[in-house]
């Protein structure tokens, strides 16, 4: 929707990551969902009495991986903090948090517009605990609690006010989530709420010194919810202050079924956290030596992929990019070149083209991830093979691309059942030209008249002929030497 | 020998047990019929574990026959009621957790069960171990045994009036403003609160965490020790344990005062200290100048600063720790509920006592947004400087030795509608919690009305050694601490 171009739009956002370690936080507990109510739960995350709180090493660890993954500075001396409110699903009645003294400070991501490439600052990073569920849905009379998900290890990522656009926030998401991915600390699956952002919006007239006054949207399960909801806000701040009001700071739930925003709380009523260090866990302390430990073990991250891809494999800055946006992407790509490669025809450009272009393009048109895609990449990386080694031509290559996707099957055996196979057989192809040339001796009349152009039909009667199978190459050859 | 074997000190029992002269089964049946004599009056106990405690001593006194007991096997202690006990009620004497029983055991009383002691019961206290009278119990006062009209002191008053009256062997207390320390001074037996981390704070039901801290009350320095030796010790369940090695506290306690400089703090002998106190405590440091001991004045010129300190710190960690009690999960919920606020509001203040909601409210004031520099981190820094003061102190000394309380045990409600009098009980013994030092209380005398005084030694960090020993020294060469009074 079109955006009043008198305002600039500024967008912050806050990531709150689960972490995929083994246990929970402060306890033994496993770190997992899906079980029934409550049976996941001891006495220390259901904050019963006298219980205390024991840190998760391997969170640290991925913390300290993902601030080194965005370039952050680790703090070799960070804090714990209470931020005290009471809720029924919070069972300490506060959060144990850091406050003061994060984990990771001063990072930095790119992300890839049309234009530019732009660095988003993230001014910090901290470690923090979830709390549980409240279920009201269905209950009459009462609300339900479910504690298993209190103690799931959080990363907040709080972004700076770099983003100008809702399109710009959505390329934030993807790349910081095609980062925890890589780093397998996070799932990243915004739906099930592993992954949740809120967005920090306000807009000012272009050249204000100031920022406008921002408002926090909540309840975005999408990126693309995301988007809908910061282009929505920027749209009503505007008519807002248009209109003669003023935007005012507070807090607003987006609706995806209707497409719109509620408030749901204004700053009088915001809480006092009355935040205080954590007095059960002691200051966090780490040796340099420890951090560079980590950086060791951390993998090829999607920047650097994207990188090796266009330099190694020539492809273009765009194709690296498409495919680096995830894990799964990135597997997938390089499985499949893998056996292109295998076959002795190597040509990643190529293979690059037949993920982004025909797989992409369908798995988009049926509304699938690329996990779930139903050729595996190493059916594709065969057939992109088969092209490579002439023998299918890449238009009978579709046709067994659309068999793969819908039927599922081996390329080869496709092709072989199908007949497919190209016919690059000259002795074969002669005789087929022969044939076309004596059916349509007016077209073979006008070539040797000087009429060249003829010669696509010809070539295009040939393939007919063979039911595309015919090498077009070899048929122009052909072709031309017996009209010569 | 007494033929009464409550009134055995915990060397003394440990030794019979050993030598099974005395069996630990007859020796709990005798406890539990003396607390169902005299426990009426005193209101020691909350909770009596009968079953548990003779089960206990029934399996100690075969490990005992066995010759595979240690010191702790077979001797029945009373435990203040915030330790978590698996299985048996744990109030901290508030309404709110009256029927609050843990599914899980604290780690001070795992490694004293572990080492074969029994459990008699669950003593009385200050409600969340806020008060320094044990008159903020929704169970009642505790009476001292040395005289009824009176308090015990608190928050630990049952442990001490438990130990007082022999209605254990020894028991267990916490102090996170003097709260072992000014009941064992008030009726007249030796309580130790260890330093900060040196004991487990697991399964021990919070009120300030950055100060609380378990310790044993019992009739000696040497019972103390002997004690101590099974609590101390790093857990991975509290990550504020200290992980540094336990020494030998009994092999020590022998270690004698000759040559060893003992500071005596001006400002802890200043007005406001009673003249009984002030003349037991005199000839308390003459006593340790025989012995050997080199008398050193010295300041501590933070000294005043310990009230307001501890009364913003303490109730601000006790306002968020107190959050969990909102009548969801488990203790006292309030009837009908109309709503989720309903809930939250009523369970509180139907559960919680006016002590306990003076405090919360405090804390929740001095962290408030606008007040939190002014109040929590102005308090935070002049802690700082109070473990300065004790810090430089000693380098020049020891060991300090102070009075423990300024006066000896009020009586029933003198206090109770002046909650800054009541604070003040407490001036000689917060600053000790403040700087997170080991320091331990023992009786030195009596006044005119036969009350118990308390004499305080305060040691480094880590040095428990140093201040048992130098009480067994003084209790070797005194005898206030085998006095017991008339009941």
């Amino acid at each position: 929707m079109p955006i009043d171009p008198h305002y600039e739009t500024v967008i912050g956002l806050e990531v709150h990551a689960q972490l995929l370690t083994q246990s929970k936080i402060f306890c033994g507990c496993p770190n997992r969902f899906g079980a029934q109510a409550n049976t996941q739960i001891c006495p220390v995350c259901s904050g019963f009495p006298g219980v205390l709180p024991v840190m998760n090493r391997e969170m640290v660890t991925m913390a300290i991986k993902t601030g080194l993954a965005i370039n952050g500075t680790i703090r070799t001396y960070s804090e714990f903090s209470r931020k005290n409110y009471f809720y029924p699903d919070s069972p300490t009645g506060y959060q144990i948090s850091q406050y003061d003294l994060p984990i990771i400070e001063h990072g930095e991501l790119f992300i890839d517009l049309p234009q530019e490439r732009k660095r988003i600052g993230v001014t910090r990073i901290h470690m923090e605990v979830d709390a549980g569920k409240s279920l009201h849905e269905g209950i009459v009379g009462a609300s339900w609690v479910d504690l298993n998900r209190v103690g799931t290890p959080l990363l907040e990522i709080v972004s700076e006010p770099d983003m100008r656009s809702s399109e710009e926030a959505g390329a934030y998401l993807k790349k910081l989530r095609a980062i925890v991915r890589f780093l397998e600390v996070c799932d990243g699956n915004m739906e099930e709420g592993s992954f949740r952002c809120d967005a920090n919006v306000s807009v000012r007239r272009y050249g204000a010194p100031q920022f406008g006054t921002r408002a926090e949207l909540k309840n975005l399960n999408s990126i693309r919810n995301v988007m809908r909801a910061i282009d929505y806000e920027v749209d009503r701040q505007i008519d807002l202050i248009e209109g003669g009001g003023e935007v005012v700071q507070e807090t607003r739930l987006w609706d995806a079924n209707n497409n719109i925003s509620r408030s749901m709380r204004s700053k009088e009523d915001a809480h006092d956290y009355r935040y205080f260090p954590e007095p059960d866990l002691p200051p966090l302390t780490l040796e340099v030596a420890h951090i560079e430990q980590i950086r060791q073990t951390l993998p090829e991250l999607p920047d650097q992929m994207a990188a090796r891809f266009q330099k190694t494999l020539e492809l273009s800055e765009y194709d690296a990019g498409v495919l680096t946006a995830s894990r799964e992407m990135a597997g997938y790509y390089e499985e499949a070149n893998a056996i292109v490669t295998q076959a002795g025809k190597a040509s990643p450009k190529a293979t690059a083209n037949w993920v982004t272009v025909e797989l992409l393009g369908r798995l988009n048109k049926e509304g699938l991830s690329i996990e779930e895609s139903p050729v595996p990449a190493k059916s594709l990386g065969k057939l992109v093979a088969m092209i490579q080694t002439g023998e299918i031509s890449g238009k009978i290559a579709k046709q067994v691309f659309a068999t793969l996707f819908d039927e599922g099957g081996e390329p080869e055996k496709i092709v072989a059942d199908k007949g497919l196979k190209q016919l690059s057989d000259s002795g074969a192809i002669e005789a087929e030209v022969e044939k076309v040339l004596a059916a349509n001796p007016e077209q073979v009349e006008q070539y040797r008249g000087g009429k060249t152009k003829v010669l696509g039909f010809l070539v295009g009667q040939v393939m007919q002929a063979t039911r595309g199978k015919a090498n077009p190459a070899l048929v122009n050859t052909v072709l031309k030497q017996k009209l010569g | 020998m007494f033929s009464d074997p409550t009134r055995l000190s915990l060397s003394q029992t440990a030794d019979q047990l050993k030598k099974r002269q005395l069996s630990s089964e007859k020796l709990v049946l005798a406890f539990l019929e003396r607390i169902e004599t005299i426990n009426p009056e005193i209101n020691a106990y909350i909770t009596l574990d009968r079953i548990g405690a003779i089960r206990g001593a029934q399996e100690a006194d075969k490990r005992l026959d066995a010759k595979q007991g240690g010191p702790l096997t077979g001797i029945p202690l009373a435990i203040k009621d915030l330790f978590c006990t698996q299985g048996v009620r744990t109030t901290c004497a508030s309404k709110i957790l009256n029927n609050f029983t843990p599914p899980y055991e604290s780690t001070v009383t795992t490694r004293l069960k572990a080492a074969g002691a029994v459990m008699l019961g669950k003593t009385n206290m200050d409600e969340f171990a806020m008060g320094s009278s044990n008159e903020t119990s929704f169970f009642g006062s505790v009476k001292n045994p040395w005289d009824k009209s009176r308090i015990p002191g608190g928050s630990s008053g049952g442990s001490a009036a438990a130990v007082a009256a022999n209605l254990c062997t020894a028991a267990l207390g916490t102090d996170t403003g003097g709260s072992i320390r000014q009941p064992a001074a008030l009726t007249g037996i030796t309580g130790l609160k260890p330093t900060y981390g040196r004991v487990s704070r697991f399964g021990m039901i919070a009120f300030a965490s950055s100060l609380d801290q378990a310790g044993p009350m019992t009739q000696s320095a040497e019972d103390a020790a002997l004690l101590l030796q099974t609590m101390a010790g790093h857990d991975p369940k509290d990550a504020t344990s200290i992980n540094a090695p336990v020494p030998d506290y009994v092999a020590e306690l022998n270690t004698g005062l000759k040559g060893r400089k003992v500071g005596i703090p001006a400002e802890y002998f200043s007005e406001g200290l009673s003249q009984s106190v002030r003349e037991a405590l005199e000839t308390a440091k003459k006593q340790f100048e025989a012995l050997g001991a080199e008398l050193v004045p010295l300041s501590l010129p933070t000294t005043k600063q310990a009230i307001p300190t501890y009364y913003i710190l303490a109730p601000a960690e006790a306002s968020s720790n107190l959050a969990r009690y909102d009548g969801v999960r488990f203790g006292y919920r309030c009837d009908n509920p109309q709503d989720l606020r309903d809930l939250f509001f009523r369970t509180r203040a139907e559960g919680f006592g006016s002590e306990v909601k003076r405090r919360i409210m405090l804390g929740t004031y001095v962290l408030s947004s606008g007040y939190y520099d002014a109040y929590y981190r102005k308090a935070q820094k002049v802690r700082r400087l109070i473990a300065n003061d004790f810090k430089a102190a000693f380098e020049k000394v020891d060991l300090l030795l102070a009075p423990t309380t300024p006066d000896t045990a009020f009586k029933l409600g003198e206090k109770t509608d002046d909650p800054v009098q009541m604070y003040l009980s407490d001036i000689f013994t917060i600053n000790v919690n403040l700087a997170g030092l080991p320091a331990l209380s023992i009786p030195c005398g009596f006044d005119n009305a036969n009350l118990p005084i308390g004499l305080q030694l305060i040691g480094r960090p880590l040095d428990e050694s140093g201040i048992l020993s130098a009480a067994h020294a003084y209790q070797q060469a005194t005898d206030w601490h085998t006095r017991n009074p008339a009941l």
